[in-house]
């Protein structure tokens, strides 16, 4: 863990929440977590976001939900991408790859 | 994924709690997974529950934030802020009625009269490329206008390069032959190309071939959707077959389309051939009106100058006698040709409608403001209770929208009604008058200024509502108010006092100038006086003198009818459109040289002018004697005699009339109104028709009676038909009837224009009534005092009168700037009285000022009879 946590940069939830459902599908705690743990704590995900991000991905088409049922007779949501989904996880990477490939080198220019 | 969306929306809002359980599922077990991390990193059961609601903050929070994901949340605040508004309307029923009904018929007159105005100024006419359809026309030297010639036709379709065709045609009144009865129908006598310039072809059958349309080509015939259905069972095997039609066989090769719409003479059913012989005089007698389709990148102005010159080069080169040397020729949009003449008097009429429309706002304005006042209270809770400014003003348009749309509903009703009543009182010649009624785009104005309007109020009250201070408001109740508003109340009074004032004025001038027409001596006695037109149809009148002597037996039959002490025929009758204009050529006198005039020519049947009751001026009338075989002579009418004879005596003198004559004067009569009350085109010459060399297929009947004109036509009629039962007699009017049809169009503006300033004047006394209502009440004890202190009751009603005719006072000063500027646009109807006419300014400022007093008085003895010891408790 270095340096303090911070929230998700704005405009990059979904991306890490579609790039978290695409190796399994997850509750929401879940994706948090996995998000935090990858991160290596830099991204703190704030819960209201991020379940009001899952219920827009789930609109938009990219996610798929179910409920089962968890060990103490409760409902858990659990959430699956979509195939356009994952289309839509590739798009955004390449996206975000150019950007962020493009800041590099502007920093770098810089310097 | 639109459809995911739309979806999951329609499943939140159809089962709100299965959702709000699915969010409360969601966040609790995200809850209890934080719960087990942080038991798993060793804290107590209870330690980690609270680390885990640390993590998460306030979880109604959590929850709301996530459930107010989705369209549906916005509907179901829209909803729940309409079903509001609808319970706080329903709690003041008195001033919801007020509102709606004030709403409902501005709306409804407003919608009314676009529906009107809208096919005839606004859309475009009912043809495919109707941009491009332009009317050719000819105005003389004297700014008149003329009708076209199939000369000057003949030669445009020779030489302009501007169109793609030219058309020309002329009214037509064919009587059907049928098997059950004759019926005489109105139609149109075209060139071959009529519907290719209109740019619509038949729906079955052919079309007009230029080889129809030449002399002796073959009788062919087009139908209308509307008399093969209603002659013709709408049998589709009519084509190829004949009708009879004033004696000849028309074959049938089409009929045009269900939704065809003839604007150029709506009456119109079925079309010939216009089958022109130019080698005849007739081709240069002006009758005919002229189409034409513009060719693509020409414009109308390009065509006018191309026509002009082409039209002065034939008069250079071919000098008709039928022309005024000084004649113009032009183009015009027929859109625009057709509305010329109604165009003032629709756009004032939506004009004042407008006013009205704006006074029905101010006064609802005017209500809300009131109410908003009472309700300060209520919102000054709400704000206390953590409602946002936002929320506040939302609730506030909302309300107000809520009142437009049920305004605009009911008013939707009015404007139904309206209509029909519009259609109703229309002036005949009113252009389209068919095509009006509500359709989509009337729906469509009416609901986007429904629209408008709930806005428009809504803002009012939103900003009072914004301006307050609630912490105020909430000490103060709602009992004692703030004197800002008033003002505001007071302005909006001096408004609508204003508009009302222009709109009474409008109508005044406009009922004055209808008073000055009736007025107009019209050179005969209208009263008592039956008129009818007796056509002859069939080839048994090819020969002039049997038509002649048709009429003329006719004429002593219905002189036989008891009851019937003069009859005479003309072969123009004043005030009934007719309009048979020749040109006078006076021969050179000793002291003048030869000269032109434009006249009206009467050929009558001796007795003629008698019967009328035009006076004789100088010289004799004409009588039997003037027969085939006299001397040929001719009245003039007294302006005539005056602008050719300044000096000299008439009587003697000789002119020609077209191509016939010369004609001795025998006599001057008085002047006659021929096109209309309002029009002074004095100038006219009256012959015996037994000495006009071309016999008239159609006469008019006068006939005096001491009696009840219009009770005597079925005698006059089956008298007629005594003679010969075939033919029609037609166009049945008292000269009382035509009278009232001249001035049509002016009584039609007047009546929308008296409905207006009527509803506008009611309207601004509930206006002054309300303001000074509420004024006296929130200063009730303010009057107490008053009292108490000392002040009489006729103190205190000379207060709060003061107070109303101060407001109506300054309504009338800015009213009257309006009226100077807002009757320009009536300026067009004014008939013998001027805009700034004193008696109707004068006598508005008077029936306004006695309203607005009657409107005062009620609040002033209210306030008057206030107790001051019981107020003074009150407080």
């Amino acid at each position: 863990m270095d340096g303090p946590s911070t929230d998700v940069i704005q405009g990059t939830l979904d991306l890490l929440i579609l790039k978290t459902l695409s190796l399994e599908p997850m509750h929401g705690y879940g994706i948090a977590r996995r998000i935090e743990q990858i991160s290596r704590g830099v991204f703190k995900v704030n819960p209201g976001s991020l379940l009001t991000a899952l219920q827009r991905l789930e609109r938009a088409g990219w996610l798929d939900t179910e409920w089962r049922q968890t060990a103490n007779a409760r409902r858990a949501r659990y959430y699956a991408l979509t195939r356009t989904g994952r289309r839509q996880l590739e798009s955004e990477t390449a996206d975000w790859t150019r950007r962020v490939t493009a800041v590099a080198r502007l920093l770098k220019a810089e310097g | 994924m639109v459809w995911r969306q739309l979806v999951r929306g329609l499943r939140a809002l159809t089962d709100r709690s299965g959702a709000d359980r699915d969010v409360a599922d969601e966040v609790q077990d995200y809850l209890e997974h934080a719960a087990a991390a942080h038991r798993a990193q060793g804290l107590a059961p209870d330690e980690a529950l609270r680390a885990a609601r640390m993590e998460l903050g306030n979880i109604t929070g959590v929850r709301e934030q996530v459930g107010s994901y989705g369209w549906e949340n916005v509907l179901t605040t829209v909803m729940a802020d309409v079903r509001y508004a609808a319970r706080r309307l329903r709690l003041a029923p008195g001033f919801t009625a007020v509102t709606v009904l004030t709403l409902a018929l501005g709306l409804g007159a407003t919608t009314a009269i676009f529906s009107a105005v809208n096919p005839i100024l606004f859309a475009s006419l009912p043809y495919p490329d109707a941009g491009r359809i332009a009317a050719i026309l000819e105005s003389r030297s004297d700014g008149g206008r003329n009708g076209g010639t199939f000369g000057m036709y003949h030669e445009f379709a020779e030489r302009a390069h501007s169109f793609v065709a030219l058309a020309a045609l002329k009214e037509w009144q064919p009587t059907l032959i049928g098997v059950d009865q004759a019926e005489r129908l109105d139609g149109q006598r075209v060139s071959a190309s009529f519907f290719r310039v209109l740019g619509v072809s038949p729906s079955f059958g052919r079309d007009f071939q230029p080889s129809d349309d030449r002399l002796n080509g073959p009788d062919v015939a087009i139908l209308s959707d509307r008399l093969w259905r209603r002659r013709f069972a709408a049998d589709r095997a009519i084509l190829g077959q004949q009708i009879t039609l004033d004696g000849d066989r028309y074959t049938v090769i089409g009929v045009m389309p269900r939704d065809f719409e003839n604007v150029l003479t709506p009456s119109a059913e079925l079309w010939a051939p216009l089958q022109y012989d130019l080698s005849d005089g007739r081709a240069w007698g002006h009758h005919l009106r002229t189409i034409g389709h513009l060719r693509s990148g020409v414009t109308v102005a390009q065509a006018s100058q191309e026509i002009q010159s082409i039209g002065r080069a034939v008069l250079q080169e071919q000098r008709p006698q039928t022309y005024d040397p000084n004649a113009q020729f032009l183009v015009a949009s027929l859109h625009r040709e057709l509305t010329r003449a109604v165009q003032p008097a629709l756009l004032a009429i939506l004009g004042a409608v407008m006013l009205v429309l704006v006074i029905a706002c101010v006064n609802v304005a005017n209500l809300l403001l009131a109410r908003g006042v009472q309700r300060r209270a209520e919102f000054a809770l709400r704000a206390a209770l953590g409602a946002g400014q936002g929320r506040l003003v939302r609730q506030l348009l909302t309300e107000s929208l809520l009142l437009a749309a049920v305004g605009g509903v009911v008013g939707m009703a009015v404007a139904g009604l309206g209509v029909r009543a519009l259609v109703a009182l229309s002036p005949p010649g009113l252009p389209r008058a068919d095509a009006i009624h509500v359709d989509a785009v009337v729906f469509a104005f009416a609901l986007g200024i429904t629209t408008l309007i709930g806005l428009a109020l809504g803002v009012i009250p939103a900003l009072q509502a914004a301006n307050s201070d609630p912490h105020q408001d909430l000490q103060h109740g709602s009992r004692r108010a703030v004197g800002g508003h008033r003002r505001t109340r007071g302005a909006l009074v001096v408004a609508e006092v204003g508009l009302a004032l222009v709109l009474l004025v409008s109508s005044g001038l406009l009922l004055r100038s209808l008073n000055r027409l009736f007025a107009v001596d019209i050179g005969f006695d209208a009263s008592h006086l039956l008129t009818m037109q007796v056509q002859t149809s069939s080839h048994r009148f090819d020969d002039d003198s049997a038509a002649l002597r048709f009429f003329s037996q006719a004429l002593q039959a219905v002189r036989q009818v008891p009851g019937v002490t003069a009859a005479a025929l003309t072969s123009q009758l004043p005030l009934s459109r007719d309009d048979d204009e020749y040109g006078a050529a006076f021969e050179a006198g000793p002291t003048q040289p030869a000269g032109d005039y434009d006249v009206f020519r009467y050929g009558v049947s001796p007795g003629y002018l008698e019967t009328m009751g035009i006076p004789l001026r100088r010289g004799r009338l004409l009588d039997e004697r003037d027969g085939p075989a006299a001397p040929l002579v001719v009245l003039i009418s007294e302006s005539l005699a005056r602008s050719r004879f300044p000096a000299a005596d008439p009587i003697g003198q000789r002119l020609r009339l077209g191509p016939t004559g010369p004609y001795t004067i025998v006599g001057v009569v008085g002047d006659v109104r021929q096109m209309s009350l309002a029009l002074s085109q004095p100038d006219a010459v009256y012959t015996t028709q037994s000495q006009w060399p071309f016999a008239e297929r159609a006469m008019s009947l006068v006939i005096r009676t001491p009696g009840d004109a219009a009770a005597l036509a079925p005698a006059v009629r089956r008298a007629v038909w005594s003679v010969d039962k075939d033919q029609a007699v037609v166009r049945i009017a008292t000269m009382g009837n035509l009278l009232a049809a001249s001035a049509a169009e002016r009584r039609f503006a007047l009546t929308l224009f008296t409905v207006f300033a009527l509803v506008a004047l009611v309207l601004a006394a509930a206006g002054i009534y309300g303001v000074l209502a509420g004024s006296v009440a929130e200063r009730t004890r303010e009057i107490g005092v008053r009292a108490a202190l000392g002040a009489s009751r006729r103190d205190i009603l000379a207060l709060v009168m003061r107070q109303g005719m101060t407001l109506t006072g300054l309504g009338m000063v800015a009213g009257l700037a309006g009226a100077v500027a807002a009757t320009q646009g009536i300026v067009a109807m004014l008939f013998g009285v001027t805009r700034p006419d004193p008696v109707t300014y004068l006598g508005v400022i008077a029936l306004l000022g006695t309203v607005a007093a009657f409107a005062c008085s009620v609040p002033a003895w209210r306030a008057a009879q206030v107790d001051p010891a019981s107020t003074l408790r009150a407080e």
